[in-house]
């Protein structure tokens, strides 16, 4: 799915202007504790997070995220769209919770993008 | 140019980049995927309704993925002329359509727009599934973004750290580089900025994704560890040399308590204040940990703590699943 897909999808506004359309986003994870995130997290994942804070900007890049969307409404500060433009990390703001854009994409067939480490033992 | 015809050397040194990535680049790394369509008995009136809002021209017919038209402006304008915008897409689209397969040269892709005159070619995988849609424009911004990876990829080449460390005119018995940063005390705001300036800096080098993620994550969480838990901020100092990364981290205190306890994941001493802000899950030297080759802790309450991580370049192939 385009990014512009993603964000109808969600309700979501996109807050940056400096990314590219093309990318075609595949998978998907969902974590509000950044370590967590930088421990699972698959490269060119959509980061889907509660946490409104540029640190969630920095993980993404450190993580290779292709896109970050932050839930429940929270209005990233003036500060962390930039941060984002300037990084060209595209910001989306959805209203809906985490369960909830979660289960839309996952419904477009967008992928886990979790690496399994933590589940083997689970199928 | 007609007389050249007969020079094909001279034709072959005229060959642009363009003209060479006709040839390289596949239809389906330029084509959009999943386009918008239509079943056989969706109305013209829905239909023109759905191109309107999409702001597209035209889209390919399909029954089970199998293309059966194509229906364009041009064939709904004829509709509702007819007035006849109740009728299925069926009875006005073309059913003659020009094709090309995702496999296909996009060089291909040319020669079927200019012989069709068509302005849009739907793409078929090889059991003749529908699985993309290609237009000029498509052609174009793909032919673009290949030479700006092109450009980026000689731009890459030039600094890349193999050079730097073979060049004959820098001559030493052991050549590093090394990057320095300061990382204050408190600091959230800044957190992980030195890591993200280090992956730039690594990947600049020609060092892959792989390996520059890997050493990003491990300095981003040394960095907040930095942040978090000393008394006066700390360094982290990254010396690159040919043939491995070597990252460090250092303060001057309070020095870890108990080293063991500290690599046990989940196990941490953030305060709530930390943890609101996403951070403190015990889980940094676990992460650590996981994305380096090597690393050990040196601590002590006089002395601070020293964290050493190595992550060596031509491991790059191996342990993938991380």
């Amino acid at each position: 799915m385009k990014i512009t897909d993603i964000a109808e999808l969600v309700c979501g506004k996109i807050l940056t202007n400096n990314y590219k359309d093309k990318l075609e986003v595949q998978g998907a994870f969902v974590g509000d504790l950044m370590s967590d995130v930088l421990s699972t997290i698959k490269p060119e994942a959509v980061l889907i997070t509660g946490l409104n804070h540029p640190q969630v900007i920095r993980t993404a890049l450190i993580a290779d995220a292709s896109m970050v969307i932050i839930a429940r409404g929270k209005e990233p500060s003036k500060e962390m769209i930039e941060l984002a433009e300037n990084e060209q990390m595209p910001l989306i703001s959805s209203p809906l919770g985490l369960f909830e854009i979660s289960s839309r994409l996952a419904e477009k067939d967008i992928l886990s993008f979790e690496n399994s480490f933590n589940h083997k033992n689970c199928p | 140019m007609s007389e050249n015809a007969s020079h094909p050397d001279l034709i072959a040194n005229r060959i642009t980049r363009v003209e060479e990535l006709v040839y390289e680049l596949s239809v389906s790394e330029v084509m959009t995927k999943n386009p918008i369509t239509f079943d056989i008995d969706t109305s013209i009136r829905d239909a023109l309704e759905v191109m309107r809002r999409l702001k597209i021209s035209g889209a390919p017919v399909v029954v089970d993925h199998i293309l059966t038209g194509i229906i364009t402006f041009e064939d709904v304008v004829r509709a509702l002329r007819d007035g006849r915008a109740d009728k299925n897409v069926f009875e006005y689209m073309t059913k003659d359509v020009a094709t090309v397969h995702d496999y296909e040269q996009v060089v291909e892709a040319l020669k079927t727009f200019s012989k069709s005159q068509v302005a849009r070619l739907p793409v078929l995988d090889s059991n003749n599934n529908l699985v993309g849609i290609l237009t000029k424009g498509d052609v174009s911004t793909g032919l673009l973004s290949a030479m700006e990876r092109d450009v980026e990829k000689a731009e890459r080449s030039k600094f890349k750290a193999s050079q730097f460390f073979l060049d004959k005119e820098i001559i030493s018995d052991h050549t590093t580089m090394v990057l320095r940063y300061k990382v204050k005390k408190n600091d959230f705001h800044h957190g992980g900025t030195a890591s993200t300036r280090i992956k730039k800096a690594l990947l600049r080098l020609g060092v892959s994704n792989q390996i520059a993620r890997k050493c990003g994550i491990a300095v981003y969480e040394a960095e907040m560890n930095l942040i978090i838990h000393t008394n006066n901020g700390g360094n982290l100092r990254i010396e690159i040399d040919s043939e491995k990364i070597s990252m460090e981290a250092y303060d001057d205190g309070p020095g870890i308590e108990d080293i063991e306890k500290a690599m046990t994941p989940g196990w941490s001493t953030a305060s709530q204040e930390v943890r609101t802000k996403g951070f403190g899950a015990g889980m940094g030297l676990t992460n650590i940990h996981n994305c380096v080759d090597e690393m050990a802790i040196r601590s002590s309450p006089d002395t601070g703590t020293n964290l050493f991580m190595i992550k060596y370049l031509e491991k790059e192939n191996e342990n993938e699943s991380g």
